[in-house]
């Protein structure tokens, strides 16, 4: 198997006044091509950072990162873009759906950006909204949704793309156990069925629990990269 | 990503802050209506002005004494009593003035009138019976005076509308004599009411028989004004050359800078009042504008509000793939969007406050002000606003544009 992310000695650290904050004091891993990841660590530990830099949405201030095999520090602010565009998709712990904004059209916005032809546009929005299990809402605004149906929304959002990798900021870190759950069995559904690569970050195990591999970090370092032995499924949830 | 959907995303950005979008447009909107209502009204004061002045017969040229004033020192040759008899013989000598179809000497003075009890304050206009065809005035009732009576200075006189009112009230004043200055006039003949609009008006004038003018009631030999007419109107040029020539011959003045006289036509008029209107149009114009700049400070400032407040939604659409360059347009589109739609209802609004006053003056006063739809107000207003849009806009666009992905998405 191929590896999609390849990272060397990453290191990030901020410059806020007169002193230097560092975020992640280099830390070295590779996953694999349909990988189901999870980054765990209590807060200020440089796990955001790393998604950060992970998803091409900041720059390391050193080290190496190789992304879908490309070198990404010889690419460009709108190459970047593109790559995210195209390759990378993105959920995050607030949604971030545009207010007063039909779900559909919601989906539709990475494809604005996308070069796709826009007769496709339409088709792919509905595909993703449905495969996401809310065609019921494709023409309701946030608004009216729950938390969980928001996630779902944002989770269709990252797809419509059809991208390698998913991206997810502590995706249950605002929903009930209940909408957590079923947004967990959706990722999980797509690491399995769609073979996507996931990375994601979370503080709680049991969300964490349903990757395959978890790596810890602290202090911007990784304290400790396992497999996890006891995976756990949605669907064990609901059995129980 | 395209224009067209760069500009559904803008259009779509101020659909979803419609309150805000109107608040930040009201001062674009009030800048070009007041642009859209100087311009129009301008040029109908234009139109209105010009139209009486070329009504006066465009082949009519006037000869006023004194040469205009080259400086504040040089007011005094403003008034002067240059014009007497013998440029008249000087002008009507047609070796000296081939083209001259009609002249007529006058003079102008200021009296009191009587007749019985009453009193009226009146403006004594002495002129020839050529004062009928010169002006187009037509008598309601009698008649002008010939030829005759201003040969043999007859004490007679033509009154206006509001000299009849204020004198006779509802008695026929033909035939009747009025005291002007101490001396009796004969009552020959009666205007009509001329019209609140009107640039000459004979209202509250008395006109008199120009010789009766200078003997008996004025008493000054010079003329206040030389009325000529040329024979064509292609001769109106060459014609006033012509009276310049004669009459400095007559003065014996051979430095045209030293003439005491001014010749003046009625496109010389017609230029100087559409200067002067012109002038005034653009000065109120430039005071307009202040609010249209007031406006466009207004949507910077709203504009940097909303890229503050949307820096989540800039954030998220990097992260999908927006390049800096999308943003910009985005931002800057919605600015330029903003304002066009301003200028837009600006110049709707405009439109429709010049055409009601258009009406009101036309009823109100009794002129005939034509309603003028300012084209080129129209395509100045939209353009500087859209203008305004694109400078206005483009810092807080730029500053839109800047923002790092993961800077706007931890925003809280």
């Amino acid at each position: 198997m191929t590896n999609i992310i390849e990272v060397k000695n990453l290191k990030k650290s901020y410059h806020d006044g007169k002193t230097d904050t560092v975020a992640l004091a280099g830390v070295t891993f590779d996953v694999r091509k349909g990988e189901f990841m999870a980054i765990m660590g209590p807060s200020g530990s440089g796990k955001s950072t790393l998604l950060h830099l992970l998803g091409l949405l900041d720059e390391p201030t050193s080290g190496h990162y190789r992304f879908n095999g490309k070198d990404i520090s010889a690419y460009s602010r709108d190459e970047l873009a593109d790559i995210r565009n195209r390759e990378i998709g993105f959920v995050f712990q607030a949604f971030n759906l545009l207010p007063r904004t039909p779900v559909v059209e919601n989906v539709k916005l990475p494809l604005y950006y996308s070069g796709l032809p826009e007769a496709e546009w339409h088709a792919r929005a509905e595909k993703a909204v449905n495969d996401v299990g809310l065609g019921h809402r494709m023409y309701h605004e946030p608004a009216e949704l729950s938390g969980g149906e928001k996630q779902r929304v944002a989770i269709a959002r990252a797809l419509v793309t059809d991208p390698d990798i998913i991206f997810a900021d502590e995706p249950t870190g605002n929903l009930d156990s209940k909408s957590g759950k079923n947004v967990m069995s959706i990722i999980q559904h797509l690491n399995e069925e769609h073979g996507k690569t996931i990375v994601l970050i979370t503080h709680e195990t049991s969300t964490a629990e349903h990757s395959e591999r978890i790596i810890r970090l602290i202090d911007g370092r990784i304290e400790s990269d396992e497999k996890v032995k006891h995976r756990l499924s949605a669907e064990d949830e609901f059995v129980k | 990503m395209t224009y067209r959907h760069i500009f559904q995303t803008a259009l779509r950005g101020l659909a979803t802050n419609r309150s805000r979008s109107f608040l930040t447009i009201l001062g674009i909107v009030i800048g070009i209506t007041a642009i859209m209502l100087v311009v129009s009204l301008g040029a109908g004061a234009q139109d209105l002005i010009l139209g009486q002045v070329q009504g006066l017969g465009t082949n009519t040229i006037a000869v006023i004494p004194g040469r205009e004033p080259t400086g504040p020192s040089d007011v005094t040759a403003l008034f002067s009593d240059s014009l007497k008899e013998k440029d008249l013989v000087a002008l009507r000598n047609k070796a000296n003035v081939p083209y001259l179809k009609n002249i007529m000497p006058t003079l102008f003075g200021a009296g009191s009138s009587s007749y019985g009890s009453n009193t009226y304050q009146v403006t004594i206009f002495g002129a020839t019976e050529l004062i009928a065809e010169i002006f187009d005035l037509h008598t309601s009732s009698g008649q002008f005076f010939e030829n005759s009576d201003v040969l043999s200075r007859s004490n007679v006189a033509v009154i206006g509308s509001k000299v009849v009112e204020h004198l006779f009230e509802n008695d026929n004043p033909i035939g009747q004599n009025i005291k002007v200055k101490g001396r009796n006039l004969r009552v020959v003949g009666v205007l009509p009411p001329s019209g609140g609009g009107s640039l000459f008006n004979f209202d509250s004038m008395i006109i008199i028989p120009y010789t009766t003018a200078q003997y008996y009631i004025l008493g000054q030999k010079y003329f206040s004004r030389i009325i000529m007419q040329s024979t064509t109107d292609a001769k109106v040029a060459v014609t006033a050359e012509d009276i310049k020539l004669a009459l400095r011959d007559s003065h014996g003045i051979t430095d045209p800078s030293k003439d005491d006289f001014t010749v003046q036509t009625q496109q010389d008029l017609a230029n100087r009042l559409g200067t002067i209107t012109s002038a005034l149009t653009w000065f109120l114009v430039a005071v307009a504008s202040i609010a249209l700049f007031v406006g466009g400070v207004g949507i910077m400032n709203i504009m940097l509000v909303a890229v503050t407040e949307r820096t989540r939604e800039i954030g998220l659409r990097k992260a999908l793939g927006a390049t800096d360059r999308d943003i910009l347009s985005q931002f800057l589109l919605e600015s330029v969007l903003l304002t066009a739609i301003g200028g837009i209802i600006g110049i709707i609004l405009g439109t429709l406050l010049a055409f009601g006053i258009s009406i009101g003056l036309s009823k109100g006063l009794g002129v005939n002000w034509q309603f003028v739809f300012p084209w080129m107000g129209a395509a100045l207003g939209f353009g500087v606003s859209a203008f305004i849009g694109l400078v206005f806009g483009g810092y807080p666009a730029s500053q839109a544009s800047k923002k790092s992905p993961i800077e706007a998405l931890r925003y809280e």
